[in-house]
Protein backbone atom coordinates (compact mmCIF):
# COMPACT_ATOMS: atom_id res chain seq x y z
CA UNK A 1 0.00 0.00 0.00
CA UNK A 2 1.16 3.28 -0.90
CA UNK A 3 2.67 5.36 2.22
CA UNK A 4 0.56 8.21 1.17
CA UNK A 5 -2.89 6.05 1.41
CA UNK A 6 -1.74 4.38 4.85
CA UNK A 7 -1.34 7.88 6.58
CA UNK A 8 -4.83 8.94 4.82
CA UNK A 9 -6.44 6.17 6.34
CA UNK A 10 -4.69 5.92 9.88
CA UNK A 11 -5.80 9.34 9.93
CA UNK A 12 -9.07 8.99 8.68
CA UNK A 13 -9.57 5.73 11.31
CA UNK A 14 -8.27 8.27 14.07
CA UNK A 15 -11.05 10.55 13.31
CA UNK A 16 -13.50 7.71 13.36
CA UNK A 17 -12.32 6.44 16.90
CA UNK A 18 -12.94 10.07 17.93
CA UNK A 19 -16.05 10.01 16.62
CA UNK A 20 -16.73 7.02 18.66
CA UNK A 21 -15.86 8.27 21.40
CA UNK A 22 -17.87 11.53 21.48
CA UNK A 23 -20.87 9.52 20.34
CA UNK A 24 -20.46 7.37 23.31
CA UNK A 25 -19.51 10.26 25.68
CA UNK A 26 -22.96 12.50 24.45
CA UNK A 27 -25.15 9.50 25.10
CA UNK A 28 -23.61 8.46 28.15
CA UNK A 29 -24.05 4.44 27.18
CA UNK A 30 -23.19 2.65 24.21
CA UNK A 31 -20.18 0.42 23.09
CA UNK A 32 -17.02 1.68 22.79
CA UNK A 33 -14.64 -1.77 23.16
CA UNK A 34 -15.87 -3.25 20.48
CA UNK A 35 -16.76 0.16 18.23
CA UNK A 36 -13.12 0.74 18.52
CA UNK A 37 -11.54 -2.49 17.90
CA UNK A 38 -13.30 -2.74 14.46
CA UNK A 39 -12.67 1.03 13.74
CA UNK A 40 -9.53 0.31 11.09
CA UNK A 41 -11.64 -2.12 9.11
CA UNK A 42 -14.49 -0.01 9.06
CA UNK A 43 -12.40 3.18 8.24
CA UNK A 44 -11.26 0.36 5.27
CA UNK A 45 -14.16 -0.59 4.25
CA UNK A 46 -15.91 3.18 4.02
CA UNK A 47 -12.48 4.79 2.24
CA UNK A 48 -10.87 2.05 0.27
CA UNK A 49 -12.77 -1.25 -0.37
CA UNK A 50 -16.36 -0.17 -0.64
CA UNK A 51 -18.35 1.29 -3.98
CA UNK A 52 -20.57 3.30 -2.55
CA UNK A 53 -22.62 7.28 -3.58
CA UNK A 54 -22.98 9.15 0.28
CA UNK A 55 -25.30 11.13 -1.67
CA UNK A 56 -27.23 8.37 -3.63
CA UNK A 57 -26.90 6.27 -0.14
CA UNK A 58 -29.95 3.61 -1.85
CA UNK A 59 -28.05 3.43 -5.06
CA UNK A 60 -28.97 -0.18 -6.39
CA UNK A 61 -25.44 -0.89 -7.96
CA UNK A 62 -24.26 -0.06 -4.20
CA UNK A 63 -21.65 -2.81 -2.48
CA UNK A 64 -23.49 -3.42 0.97
CA UNK A 65 -21.77 -3.45 4.23
CA UNK A 66 -23.74 -4.97 7.25
CA UNK A 67 -23.13 -4.69 11.30
CA UNK A 68 -23.80 -8.01 12.52
CA UNK A 69 -22.26 -7.18 15.54
CA UNK A 70 -24.76 -4.19 15.87
CA UNK A 71 -23.58 -3.01 19.57
CA UNK A 72 -20.44 -0.94 17.49
CA UNK A 73 -22.68 1.16 15.92
CA UNK A 74 -20.88 4.51 17.21
CA UNK A 75 -17.91 2.91 14.57
CA UNK A 76 -20.31 2.88 11.66
CA UNK A 77 -21.95 6.15 12.32
CA UNK A 78 -18.32 7.25 12.27
CA UNK A 79 -17.48 5.80 9.91
CA UNK A 80 -20.71 6.48 7.65
CA UNK A 81 -20.51 10.77 8.75
CA UNK A 82 -16.96 11.12 8.10
CA UNK A 83 -17.56 9.59 4.13
CA UNK A 84 -20.49 12.11 4.10
CA UNK A 85 -24.04 10.36 4.51
CA UNK A 86 -24.41 12.64 7.72
CA UNK A 87 -23.18 15.39 9.27
CA UNK A 88 -20.29 14.75 11.89
CA UNK A 89 -21.85 16.93 14.65
CA UNK A 90 -24.79 14.18 14.78
CA UNK A 91 -22.68 11.77 16.22
CA UNK A 92 -23.31 13.93 19.33
CA UNK A 93 -26.82 12.85 19.30
CA UNK A 94 -26.38 9.23 19.36
CA UNK A 95 -29.06 7.76 21.56
CA UNK A 96 -30.97 10.93 21.84
CA UNK A 97 -34.59 10.21 22.10
CA UNK A 98 -35.46 12.50 19.35
CA UNK A 99 -32.19 11.32 17.05
CA UNK A 100 -31.90 8.89 14.19
CA UNK A 101 -28.75 7.29 15.31
CA UNK A 102 -30.20 4.70 17.18
CA UNK A 103 -28.24 2.70 19.89
CA UNK A 104 -28.33 -0.34 17.40
CA UNK A 105 -28.14 0.59 13.46
CA UNK A 106 -31.55 1.34 11.81
CA UNK A 107 -31.74 0.70 8.09
CA UNK A 108 -35.12 2.91 7.94
CA UNK A 109 -33.84 6.09 9.94
CA UNK A 110 -30.36 6.51 9.02
CA UNK A 111 -28.43 7.05 5.73
CA UNK A 112 -25.83 4.40 4.66
CA UNK A 113 -26.74 1.54 7.17
CA UNK A 114 -28.11 -1.24 4.93
CA UNK A 115 -29.58 -3.20 7.24
CA UNK A 116 -30.96 -3.50 10.87
CA UNK A 117 -28.67 -5.43 12.94
CA UNK A 118 -28.55 -5.71 16.73
CA UNK A 119 -29.61 -9.00 18.01
CA UNK A 120 -26.05 -11.28 17.55
CA UNK A 121 -26.10 -13.72 14.81
CA UNK A 122 -29.18 -11.89 12.20
CA UNK A 123 -26.73 -9.67 10.41
CA UNK A 124 -24.70 -12.34 8.64
CA UNK A 125 -27.98 -14.32 7.28
CA UNK A 126 -29.55 -11.01 5.87
CA UNK A 127 -25.49 -10.15 4.05
CA UNK A 128 -26.09 -13.94 2.99
CA UNK A 129 -29.61 -13.12 1.37
CA UNK A 130 -28.49 -9.49 -0.27
CA UNK A 131 -25.37 -11.88 -1.54
CA UNK A 132 -28.01 -14.35 -3.19
CA UNK A 133 -29.76 -11.81 -4.19
CA UNK A 134 -26.90 -9.82 -6.50
CA UNK A 135 -26.08 -13.52 -7.60
CA UNK A 136 -29.96 -13.78 -8.78
CA UNK A 137 -29.88 -10.62 -10.51
CA UNK A 138 -26.25 -10.72 -11.81
CA UNK A 139 -25.63 -7.31 -10.16
CA UNK A 140 -21.75 -7.06 -9.34
CA UNK A 141 -22.22 -5.77 -6.37
CA UNK A 142 -20.40 -7.46 -3.38
CA UNK A 143 -21.73 -8.25 0.23
CA UNK A 144 -19.22 -6.93 3.52
CA UNK A 145 -20.17 -8.23 7.23
CA UNK A 146 -18.56 -7.70 10.26
CA UNK A 147 -19.46 -9.78 12.93
CA UNK A 148 -17.88 -10.39 16.75
CA UNK A 149 -15.68 -13.37 18.09
CA UNK A 150 -18.37 -14.02 20.97
CA UNK A 151 -21.03 -13.53 18.26
CA UNK A 152 -20.21 -16.84 17.24
CA UNK A 153 -21.19 -18.12 19.78
CA UNK A 154 -24.95 -17.59 18.12
CA UNK A 155 -25.90 -20.88 16.32
CA UNK A 156 -27.08 -18.79 13.69
CA UNK A 157 -24.41 -17.71 12.72
CA UNK A 158 -23.26 -21.37 11.48
CA UNK A 159 -26.66 -21.88 9.62
CA UNK A 160 -25.80 -19.05 7.51
CA UNK A 161 -21.91 -19.85 6.79
CA UNK A 162 -23.37 -23.60 6.12
CA UNK A 163 -25.62 -21.12 3.49
CA UNK A 164 -23.46 -19.36 2.01
CA UNK A 165 -20.79 -21.75 1.08
CA UNK A 166 -24.02 -24.05 -0.24
CA UNK A 167 -24.73 -21.41 -2.38
CA UNK A 168 -21.21 -20.05 -3.11
CA UNK A 169 -21.82 -16.52 -2.34
CA UNK A 170 -18.20 -15.47 -3.36
CA UNK A 171 -19.72 -12.18 -3.59
CA UNK A 172 -19.67 -12.12 0.56
CA UNK A 173 -16.77 -11.26 2.60
CA UNK A 174 -17.43 -11.69 6.49
CA UNK A 175 -15.12 -10.32 8.75
CA UNK A 176 -14.70 -11.72 12.42
CA UNK A 177 -13.06 -8.92 14.84
CA UNK A 178 -11.31 -11.09 17.34
CA UNK A 179 -11.04 -8.83 20.02
CA UNK A 180 -10.83 -11.81 22.32
CA UNK A 181 -13.65 -10.00 24.90
CA UNK A 182 -16.98 -10.38 25.48
CA UNK A 183 -19.28 -9.08 28.39
CA UNK A 184 -18.71 -12.08 30.99
CA UNK A 185 -14.95 -12.21 29.82
CA UNK A 186 -12.28 -13.60 27.75
CA UNK A 187 -14.07 -15.17 24.81
CA UNK A 188 -12.22 -18.64 25.52
CA UNK A 189 -13.18 -18.88 28.97
CA UNK A 190 -16.66 -17.76 28.25
CA UNK A 191 -18.04 -19.96 25.75
CA UNK A 192 -14.89 -21.01 22.95
CA UNK A 193 -16.57 -20.82 19.33
CA UNK A 194 -12.75 -21.44 18.19
CA UNK A 195 -11.28 -22.54 16.41
CA UNK A 196 -12.38 -20.42 13.80
CA UNK A 197 -10.10 -21.33 10.99
CA UNK A 198 -10.69 -24.29 11.02
CA UNK A 199 -14.60 -24.31 11.25
CA UNK A 200 -14.97 -22.05 8.91
CA UNK A 201 -12.97 -24.06 6.34
CA UNK A 202 -14.84 -27.12 7.36
CA UNK A 203 -17.91 -25.12 6.28
CA UNK A 204 -16.50 -24.04 2.65
CA UNK A 205 -15.39 -21.17 3.35
CA UNK A 206 -12.15 -19.39 2.15
CA UNK A 207 -10.54 -18.05 5.24
CA UNK A 208 -8.03 -15.31 5.34
CA UNK A 209 -5.86 -13.86 8.66
CA UNK A 210 -4.96 -10.06 8.99
CA UNK A 211 -3.87 -7.45 11.94
CA UNK A 212 -7.21 -5.62 12.33
CA UNK A 213 -4.90 -2.71 13.03
CA UNK A 214 -2.53 -2.85 10.62
CA UNK A 215 -4.10 -1.77 6.50
CA UNK A 216 -1.38 -3.18 5.02
CA UNK A 217 -2.75 -6.56 6.61
CA UNK A 218 -6.31 -5.72 5.82
CA UNK A 219 -5.69 -4.69 2.43
CA UNK A 220 -4.03 -8.26 1.49
CA UNK A 221 -6.84 -9.71 3.18
CA UNK A 222 -9.71 -7.87 1.26
CA UNK A 223 -7.66 -8.10 -2.24
CA UNK A 224 -7.33 -11.99 -0.97
CA UNK A 225 -11.37 -12.67 -0.35
CA UNK A 226 -12.05 -10.36 -4.09
CA UNK A 227 -9.64 -13.05 -5.76
CA UNK A 228 -11.39 -15.66 -4.12
CA UNK A 229 -14.00 -17.43 -6.62
CA UNK A 230 -16.96 -20.45 -5.93
CA UNK A 231 -16.88 -19.54 -2.14
CA UNK A 232 -17.12 -17.02 0.99
CA UNK A 233 -14.59 -15.33 2.37
CA UNK A 234 -14.13 -14.87 5.91
CA UNK A 235 -11.35 -12.27 7.17
CA UNK A 236 -10.63 -13.29 10.95
CA UNK A 237 -9.27 -10.08 11.89
CA UNK A 238 -7.01 -10.16 14.81
CA UNK A 239 -7.90 -7.01 16.92
CA UNK A 240 -7.20 -5.16 20.53
CA UNK A 241 -10.69 -4.01 22.00
CA UNK A 242 -10.70 -0.51 22.67
CA UNK A 243 -7.76 -0.30 20.35
CA UNK A 244 -6.19 3.76 20.58
CA UNK A 245 -7.58 4.08 24.36
CA UNK A 246 -4.55 3.60 26.66
CA UNK A 247 -7.59 2.44 29.27
CA UNK A 248 -9.86 0.85 27.35
CA UNK A 249 -7.13 -1.29 25.55
CA UNK A 250 -8.04 -5.61 26.16
CA UNK A 251 -10.34 -4.18 29.18
CA UNK A 252 -13.72 -6.25 29.39
CA UNK A 253 -15.60 -3.59 31.50
CA UNK A 254 -15.12 -1.36 28.82
CA UNK A 255 -17.73 -3.10 26.58
CA UNK A 256 -20.80 -1.19 27.11
CA UNK A 257 -19.79 1.24 29.15
CA UNK A 258 -19.45 5.01 28.48
CA UNK A 259 -16.21 7.36 29.50
CA UNK A 260 -16.76 10.28 32.21
CA UNK A 261 -15.91 13.36 31.60
CA UNK A 262 -12.07 12.95 32.46
CA UNK A 263 -11.55 9.55 30.92
CA UNK A 264 -13.11 11.08 27.63
CA UNK A 265 -11.01 14.51 27.83
CA UNK A 266 -7.89 11.76 27.97
CA UNK A 267 -9.10 9.61 25.46
CA UNK A 268 -9.26 12.57 23.06
CA UNK A 269 -5.87 13.74 24.35
CA UNK A 270 -4.69 10.41 23.73
CA UNK A 271 -6.45 10.47 20.11
CA UNK A 272 -5.19 13.66 19.06
CA UNK A 273 -1.49 12.94 19.96
CA UNK A 274 -1.64 15.62 22.94
CA UNK A 275 -1.62 13.14 25.61
CA UNK A 276 2.01 11.79 24.50
CA UNK B 1 -71.03 -29.76 -0.16
CA UNK B 2 -68.67 -27.99 -2.44
CA UNK B 3 -65.31 -28.74 -3.21
CA UNK B 4 -62.53 -29.20 -0.76
CA UNK B 5 -59.13 -27.78 -1.64
CA UNK B 6 -56.55 -27.01 1.43
CA UNK B 7 -55.24 -23.34 1.53
CA UNK B 8 -51.83 -24.25 1.18
CA UNK B 9 -52.20 -26.25 -2.52
CA UNK B 10 -54.25 -22.68 -3.46
CA UNK B 11 -50.82 -21.27 -2.15
CA UNK B 12 -48.95 -23.61 -4.15
CA UNK B 13 -51.20 -22.98 -7.00
CA UNK B 14 -51.02 -19.22 -6.75
CA UNK B 15 -47.30 -19.21 -6.48
CA UNK B 16 -46.98 -21.00 -9.90
CA UNK B 17 -49.87 -18.61 -11.84
CA UNK B 18 -48.02 -15.54 -10.11
CA UNK B 19 -44.19 -16.82 -10.99
CA UNK B 20 -45.12 -16.15 -14.76
CA UNK B 21 -46.13 -12.41 -14.69
CA UNK B 22 -44.13 -11.10 -11.82
CA UNK B 23 -40.65 -11.49 -10.85
CA UNK B 24 -40.33 -12.82 -7.32
CA UNK B 25 -38.16 -15.57 -5.40
CA UNK B 26 -39.42 -18.42 -2.48
CA UNK B 27 -37.66 -19.33 0.65
CA UNK B 28 -38.15 -23.04 1.80
CA UNK B 29 -37.15 -24.88 5.30
CA UNK B 30 -36.97 -28.24 3.44
CA UNK B 31 -40.95 -28.53 3.29
CA UNK B 32 -41.31 -27.94 -0.06
CA UNK B 33 -43.68 -31.04 -0.43
CA UNK B 34 -45.59 -30.30 2.46
CA UNK B 35 -46.03 -26.44 2.30
CA UNK B 36 -46.32 -26.96 -1.52
CA UNK B 37 -43.77 -24.26 -2.54
CA UNK B 38 -42.32 -27.73 -4.45
CA UNK B 39 -44.95 -26.86 -7.04
CA UNK B 40 -43.02 -23.30 -8.11
CA UNK B 41 -39.57 -25.38 -7.28
CA UNK B 42 -40.68 -27.36 -10.12
CA UNK B 43 -42.06 -24.51 -12.38
CA UNK B 44 -39.01 -21.88 -11.64
CA UNK B 45 -36.31 -23.77 -10.31
CA UNK B 46 -33.81 -20.78 -10.29
CA UNK B 47 -36.23 -18.77 -8.14
CA UNK B 48 -36.84 -21.10 -5.12
CA UNK B 49 -34.05 -21.64 -2.89
CA UNK B 50 -34.16 -24.16 -0.04
CA UNK B 51 -32.82 -22.97 2.97
CA UNK B 52 -32.56 -26.82 4.55
CA UNK B 53 -33.65 -26.76 8.27
CA UNK B 54 -32.88 -23.54 9.45
CA UNK B 55 -35.56 -21.07 9.79
CA UNK B 56 -34.05 -18.56 11.92
CA UNK B 57 -31.53 -18.01 9.07
CA UNK B 58 -34.39 -18.45 6.17
CA UNK B 59 -36.21 -15.68 7.89
CA UNK B 60 -32.99 -13.13 8.18
CA UNK B 61 -32.15 -14.34 4.36
CA UNK B 62 -35.06 -13.04 3.35
CA UNK B 63 -35.11 -10.28 4.87
CA UNK B 64 -31.59 -9.64 3.40
CA UNK B 65 -33.34 -10.18 0.01
CA UNK B 66 -36.19 -7.69 0.46
CA UNK B 67 -33.78 -5.17 1.10
CA UNK B 68 -32.27 -5.44 -2.16
CA UNK B 69 -35.65 -4.81 -3.81
CA UNK B 70 -36.39 -8.53 -4.91
CA UNK B 71 -39.66 -9.80 -3.48
CA UNK B 72 -39.17 -13.34 -1.88
CA UNK B 73 -41.96 -16.04 0.00
CA UNK B 74 -40.91 -17.56 2.78
CA UNK B 75 -42.22 -20.62 3.92
CA UNK B 76 -42.15 -23.20 6.49
CA UNK B 77 -44.70 -24.45 8.83
CA UNK B 78 -46.54 -22.09 11.31
CA UNK B 79 -45.00 -23.30 14.25
CA UNK B 80 -41.25 -22.73 13.31
CA UNK B 81 -42.11 -19.63 11.29
CA UNK B 82 -44.47 -17.85 14.09
CA UNK B 83 -42.21 -20.11 16.45
CA UNK B 84 -38.87 -20.98 15.72
CA UNK B 85 -38.05 -17.90 13.69
CA UNK B 86 -39.78 -15.33 16.18
CA UNK B 87 -37.12 -12.94 16.87
CA UNK B 88 -35.68 -13.28 13.49
CA UNK B 89 -39.50 -11.86 12.07
CA UNK B 90 -39.53 -9.34 14.51
CA UNK B 91 -36.28 -7.85 14.08
CA UNK B 92 -35.11 -8.78 10.52
CA UNK B 93 -38.55 -8.89 8.81
CA UNK B 94 -40.94 -6.85 11.04
CA UNK B 95 -38.28 -3.77 12.94
CA UNK B 96 -37.30 -2.55 9.39
CA UNK B 97 -40.69 -3.19 8.02
CA UNK B 98 -39.27 -5.37 4.97
CA UNK B 99 -41.22 -6.36 2.06
CA UNK B 100 -41.54 -10.00 3.24
CA UNK B 101 -44.00 -12.56 2.47
CA UNK B 102 -43.92 -15.40 5.20
CA UNK B 103 -46.54 -17.73 4.37
CA UNK B 104 -46.83 -20.60 6.76
CA UNK B 105 -48.47 -23.60 6.23
CA UNK B 106 -49.88 -26.34 8.54
CA UNK B 107 -51.41 -23.99 10.97
CA UNK B 108 -53.79 -24.54 14.11
CA UNK B 109 -54.29 -28.14 15.13
CA UNK B 110 -55.99 -29.32 11.71
CA UNK B 111 -52.00 -30.88 11.14
CA UNK B 112 -53.49 -33.16 13.14
CA UNK B 113 -51.62 -36.87 13.56
CA UNK B 114 -48.60 -35.01 13.83
CA UNK B 115 -49.61 -33.68 17.47
CA UNK B 116 -48.83 -30.67 19.80
CA UNK B 117 -45.41 -29.74 18.62
CA UNK B 118 -46.61 -29.22 15.72
CA UNK B 119 -49.62 -27.70 15.78
CA UNK B 120 -49.37 -23.77 15.99
CA UNK B 121 -52.31 -22.39 18.32
CA UNK B 122 -50.53 -19.17 18.80
CA UNK B 123 -49.30 -17.98 15.33
CA UNK B 124 -51.66 -14.83 14.69
CA UNK B 125 -51.28 -13.72 18.18
CA UNK B 126 -47.35 -13.74 17.82
CA UNK B 127 -47.42 -11.72 14.22
CA UNK B 128 -50.33 -9.68 14.96
CA UNK B 129 -47.91 -8.17 18.13
CA UNK B 130 -45.30 -6.92 15.58
CA UNK B 131 -46.01 -3.30 14.66
CA UNK B 132 -46.30 -3.13 10.72
CA UNK B 133 -47.40 -7.01 10.21
CA UNK B 134 -50.09 -7.68 8.09
CA UNK B 135 -51.85 -10.84 9.05
CA UNK B 136 -54.28 -13.18 6.68
CA UNK B 137 -56.24 -16.15 7.39
CA UNK B 138 -57.51 -17.45 4.57
CA UNK B 139 -60.60 -19.11 4.55
CA UNK B 140 -60.85 -21.12 1.34
CA UNK B 141 -58.72 -21.89 -2.02
CA UNK B 142 -60.15 -19.12 -3.61
CA UNK B 143 -59.44 -16.10 -1.27
CA UNK B 144 -55.92 -18.19 -0.31
CA UNK B 145 -55.03 -17.50 -4.27
CA UNK B 146 -56.50 -13.78 -4.22
CA UNK B 147 -54.26 -13.52 -0.95
CA UNK B 148 -50.88 -14.28 -2.25
CA UNK B 149 -51.56 -12.13 -5.34
CA UNK B 150 -52.41 -9.44 -3.03
CA UNK B 151 -49.95 -9.92 -0.45
CA UNK B 152 -47.26 -9.69 -3.88
CA UNK B 153 -49.09 -6.63 -4.97
CA UNK B 154 -48.94 -4.64 -1.60
CA UNK B 155 -45.27 -3.85 -0.06
CA UNK B 156 -44.64 -4.58 3.55
CA UNK B 157 -43.89 -7.48 5.61
CA UNK B 158 -46.97 -9.96 5.79
CA UNK B 159 -48.22 -12.75 7.58
CA UNK B 160 -50.21 -15.44 5.62
CA UNK B 161 -51.67 -18.29 6.99
CA UNK B 162 -52.29 -21.69 5.43
CA UNK B 163 -53.94 -24.82 6.70
CA UNK B 164 -53.05 -28.65 6.01
CA UNK B 165 -56.66 -29.86 5.68
CA UNK B 166 -59.07 -29.39 3.39
CA UNK B 167 -61.73 -26.91 3.33
CA UNK B 168 -64.89 -26.37 1.33
CA UNK B 169 -64.37 -23.91 -1.60
CA UNK B 170 -66.83 -20.65 0.09
CA UNK B 171 -66.43 -18.26 -2.80
CA UNK B 172 -66.89 -18.75 -6.39
CA UNK B 173 -63.52 -19.22 -8.92
CA UNK B 174 -64.06 -16.04 -10.23
CA UNK B 175 -64.48 -13.85 -6.84
CA UNK B 176 -62.60 -10.82 -6.92
CA UNK B 177 -64.28 -8.94 -3.53
CA UNK B 178 -60.87 -10.05 -1.50
CA UNK B 179 -59.22 -6.82 -0.01
CA UNK B 180 -56.50 -6.94 2.33
CA UNK B 181 -58.04 -5.37 5.94
CA UNK B 182 -61.99 -5.55 4.32
CA UNK B 183 -63.76 -8.29 6.23
CA UNK B 184 -66.61 -10.05 4.63
CA UNK B 185 -70.32 -10.94 5.70
CA UNK B 186 -71.24 -13.85 4.11
CA UNK B 187 -74.68 -14.23 5.38
CA UNK B 188 -76.82 -11.53 7.06
CA UNK B 189 -78.16 -11.80 10.42
CA UNK B 190 -79.31 -9.41 13.26
CA UNK B 191 -79.48 -11.23 16.24
CA UNK B 192 -75.20 -12.31 16.77
CA UNK B 193 -72.43 -11.63 14.43
CA UNK B 194 -69.80 -14.41 14.27
CA UNK B 195 -67.02 -13.26 13.25
CA UNK B 196 -64.80 -16.15 11.79
CA UNK B 197 -61.83 -16.73 10.18
CA UNK B 198 -59.69 -19.26 8.13
CA UNK B 199 -60.85 -22.88 8.78
CA UNK B 200 -64.05 -21.60 10.86
CA UNK B 201 -64.91 -19.99 8.45
CA UNK B 202 -67.57 -22.96 6.72
CA UNK B 203 -68.17 -23.79 10.38
CA UNK B 204 -69.36 -20.61 11.62
CA UNK B 205 -72.31 -21.02 8.25
CA UNK B 206 -72.76 -24.19 9.68
CA UNK B 207 -73.72 -22.73 12.93
CA UNK B 208 -75.71 -20.24 11.58
CA UNK B 209 -78.35 -22.82 10.04
CA UNK B 210 -78.53 -24.89 13.25
CA UNK B 211 -79.28 -21.22 14.82
CA UNK B 212 -81.70 -20.37 12.57
CA UNK B 213 -83.85 -23.74 13.13
CA UNK B 214 -83.79 -22.58 17.03
CA UNK B 215 -85.46 -18.92 15.36
CA UNK B 216 -81.40 -17.04 16.07
CA UNK B 217 -80.63 -14.67 13.47
CA UNK B 218 -76.69 -15.22 12.92
CA UNK B 219 -74.67 -12.70 11.00
CA UNK B 220 -71.33 -14.16 9.76
CA UNK B 221 -68.62 -12.34 9.08
CA UNK B 222 -65.40 -13.50 7.31
CA UNK B 223 -62.15 -11.69 8.88
CA UNK B 224 -59.45 -12.72 6.62
CA UNK B 225 -57.22 -10.07 7.72
CA UNK B 226 -56.35 -9.81 11.62
CA UNK B 227 -54.52 -7.19 10.88
CA UNK B 228 -55.35 -4.71 10.43
CA UNK B 229 -58.79 -5.42 11.76
CA UNK B 230 -61.37 -3.88 9.75
CA UNK B 231 -62.75 -2.17 12.66
CA UNK B 232 -65.38 -0.64 11.05
CA UNK B 233 -67.28 -2.95 10.23
CA UNK B 234 -66.52 -5.25 13.22
CA UNK B 235 -68.08 -1.81 14.91
CA UNK B 236 -70.97 -1.68 12.86
CA UNK B 237 -71.97 -5.34 13.31
CA UNK B 238 -71.65 -5.34 17.26
CA UNK B 239 -73.97 -1.96 16.77
CA UNK B 240 -76.73 -3.78 14.80
CA UNK B 241 -76.50 -7.43 16.32
CA UNK B 242 -75.09 -6.32 19.80
CA UNK B 243 -74.03 -9.88 20.88
CA UNK B 244 -70.42 -11.02 19.09
CA UNK B 245 -68.83 -14.05 18.73
CA UNK B 246 -65.90 -15.35 17.19
CA UNK B 247 -64.43 -18.10 15.72
CA UNK B 248 -60.62 -19.27 14.95
CA UNK B 249 -58.59 -22.91 14.97
CA UNK B 250 -56.02 -20.83 17.34
CA UNK B 251 -55.64 -19.82 20.73
CA UNK B 252 -58.21 -17.66 22.36
CA UNK B 253 -55.72 -15.45 23.76
CA UNK B 254 -53.99 -13.30 21.06
CA UNK B 255 -55.86 -13.80 17.88
CA UNK B 256 -58.95 -12.96 16.18
CA UNK B 257 -61.50 -13.15 19.33
CA UNK B 258 -58.96 -10.45 21.15
CA UNK B 259 -58.23 -8.76 18.40
CA UNK B 260 -62.14 -8.03 18.25
CA UNK B 261 -62.56 -7.77 21.85
CA UNK B 262 -59.96 -5.07 22.04
CA UNK B 263 -61.54 -3.33 18.57
CA UNK B 264 -65.30 -3.29 20.37
CA UNK B 265 -64.00 -2.27 24.33
CA UNK B 266 -62.96 0.99 22.67
CA UNK B 267 -65.94 1.37 20.20
CA UNK B 268 -68.63 -1.04 21.05
CA UNK B 269 -69.00 -2.48 24.64
CA UNK B 270 -70.65 -5.53 23.49
CA UNK B 271 -70.67 -8.99 24.79
CA UNK B 272 -67.64 -11.34 22.70
CA UNK B 273 -67.47 -15.05 23.23
CA UNK B 274 -64.53 -16.51 21.83
CA UNK B 275 -64.61 -19.97 20.24
CA UNK B 276 -60.51 -21.00 19.92
CA UNK B 277 -58.52 -23.85 21.58
CA UNK B 278 -59.06 -22.67 25.44
CA UNK B 279 -55.69 -22.55 26.57
CA UNK B 280 -54.41 -25.90 26.10
CA UNK B 281 -52.00 -27.29 24.19
CA UNK B 282 -53.20 -29.80 20.96
CA UNK B 283 -52.27 -33.10 20.68
CA UNK B 284 -52.38 -35.84 18.04
CA UNK B 285 -55.38 -37.51 16.45
CA UNK B 286 -57.38 -37.34 13.26
CA UNK B 287 -59.03 -34.05 12.26
CA UNK B 288 -62.35 -34.64 13.33
CA UNK B 289 -61.74 -36.05 16.31
CA UNK B 290 -59.62 -33.16 17.27
CA UNK B 291 -61.99 -30.45 16.16
CA UNK B 292 -64.64 -32.15 18.37
CA UNK B 293 -62.19 -32.25 21.21
CA UNK B 294 -61.08 -28.91 21.52
CA UNK B 295 -64.75 -27.47 20.09
CA UNK B 296 -64.22 -25.80 17.20
CA UNK B 297 -67.48 -26.95 15.60
CA UNK B 298 -70.51 -25.32 14.22
CA UNK B 299 -72.27 -26.63 17.39
CA UNK B 300 -69.78 -24.90 19.67
CA UNK B 301 -70.09 -21.84 17.77
CA UNK B 302 -74.17 -21.84 17.90
CA UNK B 303 -73.82 -22.91 21.56
CA UNK B 304 -71.61 -19.66 22.29
CA UNK B 305 -73.97 -17.67 19.95
CA UNK B 306 -77.06 -18.90 22.18
CA UNK B 307 -74.72 -17.10 25.57
CA UNK B 308 -73.99 -13.90 23.38
CA UNK B 309 -77.70 -13.07 23.07
CA UNK B 310 -78.35 -14.24 26.54
CA UNK B 311 -76.06 -11.71 27.54
CA UNK B 312 -77.25 -8.96 25.70
CA UNK B 313 -78.69 -5.75 27.91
Amino acid sequence: MLEETKNRLTETARRVRAGILRGVYHAASGHPGGSLSAADILTYLYFEEMRVRPDDPKWEDRDRFVLSKGHSAPALYAALALRGFFPVEELDTLRQADARLQGHPDMKGTPGVDMSTGSLGLGISAACGMALSGKYRKKDYRVYAILGDGECEEGQVWEAAMFAAHYALDNLTAVVDCNGLQIDGRVQEVMNPMPFDEKFRAFGWNVVTCDAHNFDEIAEAFAAARACKGKPTVILAKSVKGKGVSYMEDQCGWHGKAPNADEFTTAMAELTGEGK
Amino acid sequence: MADKIATREAYGNALVKLGADYDFVVLDADLAAATKTGMFKKAYPERFFDCGIAEGNMMSVAAGIAATGVTPFVSTFAMFAAGRAYEQVRNSIGYPHLNVKICATHAGITVGEDGATHQCIEDLALMRVIPGMTVICPADAVEAEAAVKAALLTKGPMYLRFGRAAVPVLYDAADTGFEIGRGRVLADGTDVTVFATGYMVHLALAARDLLANEGISCRVVNIHTIKPLDTALVTTCARETGAVVTAEEHSIIGGLGSAVAECLSETCPTPVLRVGVRDTFGRSGKVPDLLEKYGLTAAAIAEQAKKAVALKK
